[in-house]
């Protein structure tokens, strides 16, 4: 008999989308409307309602072991949230079944049900009773979630008045002292400052140490590697990589991100946003705007996006942004003409946006970049890992030194004195 | 191997959901717990807000009763005639509305962890029930105020509050789960809660609908399939003892028809439930 704690068999979740209409709810009013349309005029009604079905999760299979440390690693739109709301049991599958043996906890938010207008004592009874505490485990723990929380003086404080950094931090100390067979944990680290993170992650760890099942989705690489033992790889709602050692996990994402970078931006079909704009080449360029493929720390370089419009149509107020990530999944610095220049007033239906950076800021290394255009501020075109290259050491102070590449870091300009 | 097994399969049943519940009545008793902290914890209004919408709906009411010239029990004041009846109308118009937008103005929840869903509007009924506990004082200062004693009978209000209750929640159940799917619902929640204070016997006394001579049969079966017919009816009796007798037939008819709303509102939202957090 295995040990398995965690029996996922064949889980598919379908969604129908309707293009029809797009109101953010359903009207019953509509519905009527609608179904009446069909008796008149059967045939124009169902033109109208196209409904496409969407498959989040397909056929996903994978046992969990007692004790496991899992990552579930993926873009945006993998399916790994969706993975772990059937797992919590928030959604149900459309097919398939899975067997949980224990006592399951799910922290898929911050602070869910926290009441801005109820003391931080107040809260954390509420909170631990939603993550599923009894009141006399609450009370035990009490002491012990304040004093990670660094709270003590607010107790009695409505959390409304908390600062953005104290209010995640209750809410994950009252998350962090959850005493579950098994811990299902979403993207909740990406807040706080870094010293709380590393506290969490810490935390997270000793959970794990203690026998316990750990599920973990993040999009750091670093600390999926630094919490986990195993990782599934998810991709367009399929494991892509099926459970088995942290770091052939990571590799193998890593290599599939690179993959899909080469496809062309014109063909990439995983993007996000209205698509009225599009993102249809990519070249980095040298000072005589010749294509450029090496890149230097410190040089001189242009980032030439290629764009269309759909419809010909003259957009206005637009705004392009690229942000750059090393290969272990860490955000170092974001370019958009939105902070530094301003928003274009208005663009030809086709053309390029150049990005100049006079002097390359980031050490040798693997990167990534998701890149975005929006206009009035609503979303355009969105493509995650649209471009990876790779940057060699060089020169960026000019005095022929050069930080090692180990120094994971954006470098900035910066002058010295004695006096 | 531990106890706890859970299998996760589309459609089937949850043969544990009762037994789910009983285990999540921690999280009833902190949800009941928080909205009662939130409405009371400005004091002031809390209670005020508790006291002066029932207050000013009996003067109403009472004023058009005696406008009307309808008839009370001789030797009952106007007024404790009335308010014994706006308190549990209260208690329902207010359970009713809010049980019905529970599941939306929860949604963070739904969406974010899992627990019977029939918690969000079960804890809300509880605050009502406090509202109504507060708002009780004002019946009791008025009956002091006319020095009015009720009889024995006064012992199986208890009975008469949980029919209303029932009511409320068959009620609010049924349009919660709808109005999670078809949002437009909430404009007719407030329909509802007015159209049913002119149909319910508040500023008059059931015994002129069912005593009339005017009035066909056929409507007054029709007017006794309201519900709150049979709650206030009963609210009366319990204060007033025979001064306001019962009409039986027509008092079965009401609780039938609460028992039956509870039964398909409790079948619906769990019939409707796996979805919630889809749809919301």
């Amino acid at each position: 008999m295995s040990n398995s704690i965690i029996k996922v068999e064949n889980i598919s979740k379908s969604y129908i989308l309707k293009h029809q209409n797009n109101q953010s709810y359903t009207a019953l009013r509509d519905v009527i409307a609608n179904n009446a349309k069909k008796i008149f005029n059967p045939k124009k009604a169902q033109n109208n309602n196209s409904k496409e079905e969407f498959w989040a999760l397909k056929d996903v299979s994978f046992e969990i072991n007692q004790g496991d440390r899992v990552g579930i690693i993926g873009r945006n739109g993998a399916g790994k949230s969706t993975l772990l709301k059937v797992l919590s049991r928030i959604v149900t599958p459309t097919k398939g079944r899975i067997t949980i043996d224990g006592r399951i906890a799910s922290l898929l938010e911050v602070g869910t049900g926290f009441h801005p207008e109820l003391s931080g004592r107040e809260n954390i009874f509420l909170n631990g009773s939603i993550l599923g505490m009894a009141k006399s485990e609450i009370r035990k723990k009490f002491d012990e979630i304040v004093d990670f929380a660094e709270v003590e003086q607010f107790l009695d404080t409505p959390v409304k008045r908390y600062s953005s950094g104290m209010y995640v931090r209750l809410a994950f100390a009252v998350a962090a002292h959850l005493e579950p067979e098994i811990l299902i944990v979403d993207e909740v680290l990406a807040v706080g400052d870094s010293e709380f993170q590393k506290k969490c992650l810490g935390k997270m760890k000793d959970v794990a140490g203690q026998g316990r099942t750990v599920l973990f989705v993040s999009h750091n690489m670093a600390a999926i590697q630094n919490l986990c033992d195993k990782a599934i790889v998810m991709k367009k709602g399929q494991v892509d990589f099926p459970i088995g050692d942290v770091n052939n996990a990571v590799r193998h994402y890593m290599r599939s991100v690179q993959e899909s970078s080469k496809v062309d931006l014109k063909e990439r079909k995983d993007r996000q946003g209205d698509g009225n704009i599009k993102f249809v080449d990519f070249e980095f360029l040298n000072e005589n705007d010749e294509s450029q493929v090496e890149l230097i720390t410190g040089q001189y370089v242009k980032m030439k996006f290629d764009y269309e419009c759909v419809n010909d149509k003259v957009l206005s107020n637009i705004t392009v942004a690229a942000a750059i990530y090393g290969d272990d999944g860490i955000l170092y610095t974001v370019v958009g003409n939105e902070f530094s220049s301003g928003p274009f007033s208005s663009v030809k239906s086709k053309g390029t946006f150049i990005c100049e950076l006079k002097k390359l800021p980031i050490v040798a290394g693997k990167y990534i970049m998701n890149i975005v255009i929006s206009q009035n501020g609503i979303m355009e075109d969105w493509v995650q890992e649209a471009i990876t290259f790779d940057v060699e050491d060089g020169d960026y102070y000019g005095t022929g030194k050069i930080i090692p590449s180990s120094h994971k870091s954006i470098l900035i300009e910066n002058s010295w004195f004695n006096k | 191997m531990s106890k706890h097994r859970i299998i996760i399969e589309p459609g089937t049943e949850n043969s544990n959901y009762w037994k789910d519940l009983w285990n999540y009545r921690g999280l009833f008793y902190f949800l009941a717990w928080r909205d009662i902290l939130v409405r009371y914890k400005q004091t002031v209004i809390g209670i005020a807000w508790a006291l002066i919408r029932p207050l000013l709906t009996i003067f109403v009411m009472a004023f058009i009763g005696w406008l009307f010239e309808s008839r009370v029990p001789d030797n009952v004041p106007r007024l404790v005639f009335v308010a014994a009846a706006t308190l549990p109308w209260q208690f329902f118009s207010s359970s009713f509305s809010e049980t019905s937008n529970s599941l939306i103005a929860n949604s963070n929840l739904l969406t974010k962890v899992y627990f019977p869903r029939l918690i969000v509007p079960a804890s809300t009924v509880i605050v009502c029930l406090i509202d109504f506990f507060v708002s009780v004082v004002i019946l009791i200062g008025i009956m002091i105020y006319y020095q009015y004693v009720p009889g024995v009978e006064v012992i199986m209000l208890p009975l008469f509050l949980l029919l209303a209750l029932v009511t409320a929640l068959g009620t609010g159940l049924y349009i919660a789960a709808l109005n999670v799917k078809y949002r437009d619902f909430r404009y007719i929640i407030p329909f509802i809660v007015q159209f049913g204070l002119y149909v319910s016997p508040i500023a008059f006394s059931s015994n002129d609908i069912y005593s009339s001579e005017k009035i066909p049969q056929v409507i007054k079966y029709i007017y006794s399939m309201n519900p709150m017919v049979g709650v206030i009816d009963g609210f009366r009796w319990c204060i007033f003892g025979g001064a306001s007798p019962i009409n039986t037939s027509g008092f079965i008819i009401s609780v039938a028809i609460s028992i039956l709303f509870l039964i398909i509102g409790i079948w619906y939202f769990r019939r409707m439930e796996k979805s919630f957090a889809d749809v919301i």
